[in-house]
């Protein structure tokens, strides 16, 4: 309701009210998720999320396989269809924010075999601001290379991506969604298979990205470093367990909760939902 | 007259129309077919061809239809029928790809047998539909579906003198180049990563469902003119070489342009000469007619082969090349190594005995391919005299000291961090010593703190 009343204001207000809207953000929430509900062929995978995301923060979002991490982010995206609740991205549905909002997914899916540069690749995250039937100009060819300097990619900028290292290519990744240059980042799985180095160099590259008031909500599955890297922590697995600071939060409790096998009752009805006439 | 290459003397008008129709055509799917190899859904151009009977007939029978109510003219129909049957067949195209997809996401069945489910039972209801009405309407399947190349020069526009498939497939790969380039990077990205395509505001999904009908429009224009085979065979072939032969798109889209014209003009070339030579060297009576279509079809997979065999990146031969420098520069190595340790245990200013003799033969000469890379020691200057009588020159014994140690410091590696019986130290530090670098070497050293000696107690050396 209020941001109605925001937007009623400014479209009063003499200047362009899109250029008024694009400086009050900070006081919205990066991400609100209110009873959001998913089911892969009738099966509910995640059950009734509510989450509220703080701005700036490092985000982990943790669980066991197959507790909906990625579906979760999928959902906010609109990348798989949500059974019920609804998703608001700095207030206003993710169709309205594309542009604020950067995703890297899983670096197992996409062909790494696809006839593409590096650069090829981290210029892609700029194509909505490219714009429809452009080819990438030169100035986008310069700001896909800085992408990858900050990576340290830059002297990979020509490689076919199939000649990078797994962690070259989740650098590649990153840079990508670096050169989206969004406020709001999901990550899916960017520590995962990569070595000391490259995760040395994203961590880096997420502490600069909250150092600049951007907001990373990352699936994470390393619980040893959930404590150094991360603010903010949501705890799943097909429901919210836990959700908050990490400090309070990531508590033996809670991952016992998590990881341990008191959700069998939910895992026993998903399957009858899944097959409701098998009895 | 004689030469097998007479038929090529007789070369009329009419050669190069074929060539030039069976050029267009097959570059116009080659562009399609680029998007479709790259997607993985190389067959679905079968499919579709399959798919797009039922498309033909469909509109043919909603044209009728309206003719018969009043709504057209019959001369009106006549002149759109061709639009009509390419609409319909888009359709139908669109059609299959959304059954397809759907049949996988609510049977839950593998992608691949929701294809063959559509497709087979489209086909079949369009051949339905044909047996059940047809009879009582002309529809001339032959024209629309299974054409011929050698023929379709005949049908001119006017009395131009231009062939009416010039006109069509010219036009059919003008849009699809117009499309290819205006929307390069869109259906890149759709084809790469769909899902960041879709949060970027392309829409993967209409953008694959954009290209399934492009296809089938493609399909439909070259089939009247040049037949089914050779439609297949250009929408998959000709991207499928230029896949081999380069890492970016852009050239691989220029590549399988260039690859369909060469299987044209090849194809029709070898069309009129190889029956002539096939049936003069083996002594038959002269043989001068072949299939062009399927000729060019075979061109295009000729071309493949080469590509697979002679492509300078992937191709089997740079491959086998690579492979046989390796194993030189293996055998070089454990010349150089043995010759090492050689010196070790026997210091070089001993007389020579007759074992030393033989010792040393072993050395240089156990197998082929050690003599050959002894051999390329001698010319590098890293080992001089020759036969039992071949010694290290200084940086030969440089290389060998430090191939000597990276074998020793894996054994010590190995010894540390892993429980292996003691032969077994050895086997592994044969294979790594030719793959250690500088920087590994140092990582080594740096684990073990720097040790002295390996576990076999010989020392390592710096």
């Amino acid at each position: 309701m209020s941001t109605s009343v925001v937007v009623d204001h400014e479209a009063m207000q003499e200047p362009p009210p899109r250029a008024a809207a694009a400086q009050s953000p900070p006081s919205l929430v990066p991400l609100l998720i209110e009873d959001v509900t998913v089911a892969y062929h009738r099966r509910p995978v995640l059950w009734n999320i509510d989450y509220q995301a703080p701005s700036g923060k490092l985000i982990a979002i943790v669980g066991p396989n197959g507790s909906g991490k990625t579906t979760l982010i999928k959902a906010i995206l609109d990348l798989v269809p949500r059974a019920a609740g609804q998703v608001l991205i700095f207030g206003e549905p993710y169709r309205q924010q594309r542009h604020r909002v950067g995703y890297v997914p899983q670096r197992t899916s996409v062909d790494w075999d696809f006839p593409v540069s590096a650069l090829d690749v981290v210029a892609m995250g700029m194509y909505r601001k490219i714009g429809w039937l452009r080819p990438v100009s030169r100035k986008f060819r310069e700001a896909a290379k800085q992408a990858l300097d900050r990576v340290g990619m830059v002297d990979f900028a020509g490689r076919q991506i199939n000649q990078l290292s797994g962690g070259q290519q989740q650098r590649v990744f990153l840079a990508r969604a670096l050169a989206q240059n969004a406020d709001l980042y999901f990550m899916d799985e960017p520590f995962a298979g990569v070595d000391a180095s490259t995760e040395r160099a994203i961590v880096d590259i997420l502490r600069a990205l909250r150092e600049s008031g951007k907001t990373v909500i990352v699936v994470h599955h390393d619980l040893q470093t959930v404590h150094e890297y991360f603010d903010e922590v949501v705890l799943l697995n097909m429901r919210m367990i836990a959700a908050g600071p990490t400090a309070d939060v990531f508590t033996p409790d809670n991952l016992r909760k998590t990881y341990g096998g008191k959700l069998a009752l939910l895992d026993q009805l998903s399957e009858k939902m899944a097959q409701p006439r098998s009895r | 007259m004689n030469s097998f290459l007479s038929p090529l003397h007789s070369w009329t008008l009419l050669d190069s129309w074929i060539v030039v129709i069976g050029a267009l055509s097959a570059m116009a799917c080659a562009l399609p077919g680029c998007f479709l190899l790259l997607r993985k859904q190389s067959l679905m151009g079968d499919a579709i061809s399959h798919t797009s009977l039922l498309g033909v007939v469909a509109a043919f029978f909603v044209s009728h239809w309206l003719v018969e109510a009043k709504v057209i003219s019959p001369a009106t129909e006549l002149s759109v029928r061709h639009v009509t049957m390419c609409v319909g067949a888009i359709v139908v195209g669109v059609m299959s790809a959304w059954l397809t997809e759907s049949l996988q996401k609510l049977g839950n069945v593998e992608s691949s047998a929701a294809l063959g489910v559509v497709f087979t039972s489209l086909f079949a209801l369009g051949l339905l539909l044909i047996r059940a009405f047809a009879d009582n309407v002309h529809i001339d399947l032959d024209c629309v579906l299974y054409g011929e190349i050698v023929t379709a020069p005949l049908e001119t526009v006017g009395n131009s003198g231009v062939p009416r498939a010039v006109i069509v497939n010219g036009v059919v790969l003008a849009i699809n180049l117009l499309l290819t380039v205006l929307l390069f990077k869109e259906l890149r990205l759709s084809a790469f990563d769909p899902a960041l395509a879709t949060t970027l505001g392309i829409p993967a999904q209409v953008m694959h469902y954009g290209l399934m009908g492009l296809t089938a429009m493609t399909l439909v224009a070259a089939f009247e003119s040049v037949g089914s085979i050779l439609v297949i065979a250009m929408l998959i072939i000709p991207p499928a070489t230029a896949y081999l032969l380069t890492d970016r798109l852009p050239r691989m889209i220029v590549l399988s342009l260039l690859i369909a014209v060469l299987s044209a003009a090849l194809g029709h070339v070898s069309a009129l000469t190889l029956p002539l030579l096939i049936s003069r060297s083996i002594g038959i009576a002269d043989v001068r007619d072949a299939s062009s279509a399927g000729m060019m079809a075979a061109a295009a997979g000729f071309l493949f082969v080469m590509a697979m065999l002679l492509g300078p990146k992937y191709g089997l031969v740079v491959r086998v090349w690579h492979r046989l420098l390796l194993k030189l520069r293996i055998a070089g190595e454990d010349v150089l190594g043995r010759l090492y340790r050689f010196e070790e245990s026997a210091p070089a200013d001993l007389s020579a005995t007759s074992e030393r003799v033989a010792l040393l033969r072993k050395i240089t000469s156990q197998s082929r391919v050690s003599r050959l890379a002894t051999w390329m020691l001698i010319r590098r200057g890293w080992l001089i005299g020759s036969g039992s009588g071949v010694h290290l020159t200084d940086i030969g014994r440089e290389a060998a000291r430090t191939l000597v140690r990276s074998h020793r410091l894996w054994e010590s590696f190995l010894a540390k961090h892993f429980v292996l019986g003691e032969g077994r130290f050895h086997e592994s530090a044969e294979q790594v010593e030719h793959f250690l670098d500088p920087e590994l070497l140092a990582e080594l050293d740096h684990d073990l703190d720097r040790p002295g000696v390996d576990p076999h107690g010989r020392a390592i050396p710096n």
